[in-house]
């Protein structure tokens, strides 16, 4: 596939190292994707990246990517301007399961940029509220200055259909009123009901390990727990095998997962 | 059963405990509220409370020289403050602070002592609820030093 050229409209610092991205086909096409989904960014002369797409489904017209700033490519990314040109591949991979969860109570736990690839479903679900029950969002974060889409949070605290509920790891009482404790403190006060839950789980493997043992407390099942993953990607299409996870590919199969699908292997050192 | 034994008896960290016992520990008990930005103790004091939150939010803060005072945790509804009255030295090692007007019930540490001595089976129950809250502290604690959100995950 070869990638399609794609102009910077709009650039927002979310933290010290993370940008949002806005971005438009220069020949004005749509890019429709479902929640969960992922492009390959191409930064011409420096290579590609694996990014999530953090936009709202509901807008095609508008890709929408927040990318951290760890790698060759992504730190030159995090450089670009409006009016810049890179090219996007995509979309790929699995998404969220929006359509299964319709009836159900959702849970959204995301960890530091993992609530990049939940936004989406987030603006999915907010603007189908009739179709699920309680929906409770619980996001972690190191600091307070490490959270993304403050303003977003702050709104979406302020409807009475949704619960948020945001912790960070430490901070100065003059900074931050909220609650201080890993995102797994949060769970105990989450409102839903565990029979009829769908639980979307997104961050580092850790804190999505730790979640999962949490949820479980609660009374989920393996079959109402999704998690994303992460691996280098190459091709993205499942031919080059360098995002090969067990017996799947994560571009082709994932990234999102029914968690009792790969719970054999989740975890797993040596894969 | 009075309002107190009530209030006991609905709290996350009494459930399922022999209403013998809520009655027990009842006479250590009482009900109180913290403003908010009001200390409930400082690093250092006499641990001679613990206390089970119904409402509102606490902080824990160590203060560090040099930057100030920490939050390293807060705890909320359905929450218990305080362990370090089951175990020596009997000493804060924080000071706590509430965030918001918070009620919470009291419990006098000696008293509670004195009827876990009375009667062993109530310690033994509450002790191990306690290690339960400790470890559950001590596992979010590691989670934190692992930085379970860090650029390099």
């Amino acid at each position: 596939m070869v990638p399609v050229p794609y102009r910077v409209l709009r650039v927002r610092r979310e933290t010290k190292d993370t940008f949002t991205f806005e971005l438009q086909a220069v020949t004005g096409e749509r890019f429709p994707f479902a929640p969960g989904q992922f492009t390959m960014l191409y930064v011409f002369g420096v290579g590609e990246v694996p990014i999530s797409i953090s936009g709202d489904p509901a807008h095609p017209e508008i890709l929408v990517h927040t990318v951290r700033a760890v790698g060759t490519v992504t730190k030159v990314l995090c450089r670009l301007k409006r009016g810049d040109i890179l090219g996007v591949r995509g979309p790929f991979g699995s998404s969220w399961p929006m359509a299964e969860a319709v009836g159900n109570d959702i849970l959204i736990v995301a960890g530091g940029v993992g609530l990049a690839p939940l936004r989406p479903a987030i603006y999915h679900v907010l603007s189908h509220r009739g179709e699920y029950g309680r929906v409770a969002l619980l996001y972690g974060a190191r600091t307070p200055g490490d959270m993304l889409y403050k303003k977003e949070l702050a709104e979406w605290r302020g409807r009475f259909d949704i619960q948020v509920e945001v912790t960070v790891d430490a901070a100065r009482p003059d900074e931050w009123h909220g609650n201080v404790g890993v995102v797994t403190t949060l769970i105990p006060r989450a409102q839903f009901d565990p029979y009829h839950v769908t639980a979307l789980v997104c961050g580092p493997e850790i804190m999505m390990r730790f979640t999962i043992l949490e949820l479980q407390k609660r009374g989920l099942r393996d079959d109402q727990m999704y998690i994303s993953m992460e691996r280098n990607m190459k091709c993205a299409i499942g031919f080059c095998g360098h995002c090969q996870y067990g017996p799947n590919f994560v571009c082709k199969d994932g990234p999102v997962f029914r968690f009792d699908r790969v719970k054999e292997i989740f975890g797993k050192r040596e894969i | 059963m009075d309002t107190l034994e009530r209030l006991l008896s609905e709290h996350p960290f009494f459930k399922d405990l022999d209403p013998r016992y809520i009655q027990l520990i009842a006479g250590c008990a009482r009900e109180v509220t913290f403003k908010a930005g009001e200390f409930i103790f400082r690093e250092g004091d006499p641990s001679s409370h613990f206390w089970l939150i119904r409402s509102g939010k606490i902080s824990l803060e160590v203060f560090a020289p040099g930057r100030g005072p920490i939050m390293i945790e807060t705890l909320g509804e359905g929450d218990v403050m305080g362990w370090s009255w089951a175990v020596p030295p009997y000493r804060k090692q924080y000071d706590a602070r509430a965030l918001e007007l918070t009620r919470a019930i009291e419990f006098d540490a000696m008293c509670i002592r004195g009827k876990c001595d009375e009667e062993p089976k109530l310690g033994y129950e509450l002790f191990k609820r306690f290690a339960q809250i400790i470890g559950q502290r001590l596992q979010a604690t590691r989670l934190r030093l692992i930085d379970i959100y860090g650029s390099h995950s």
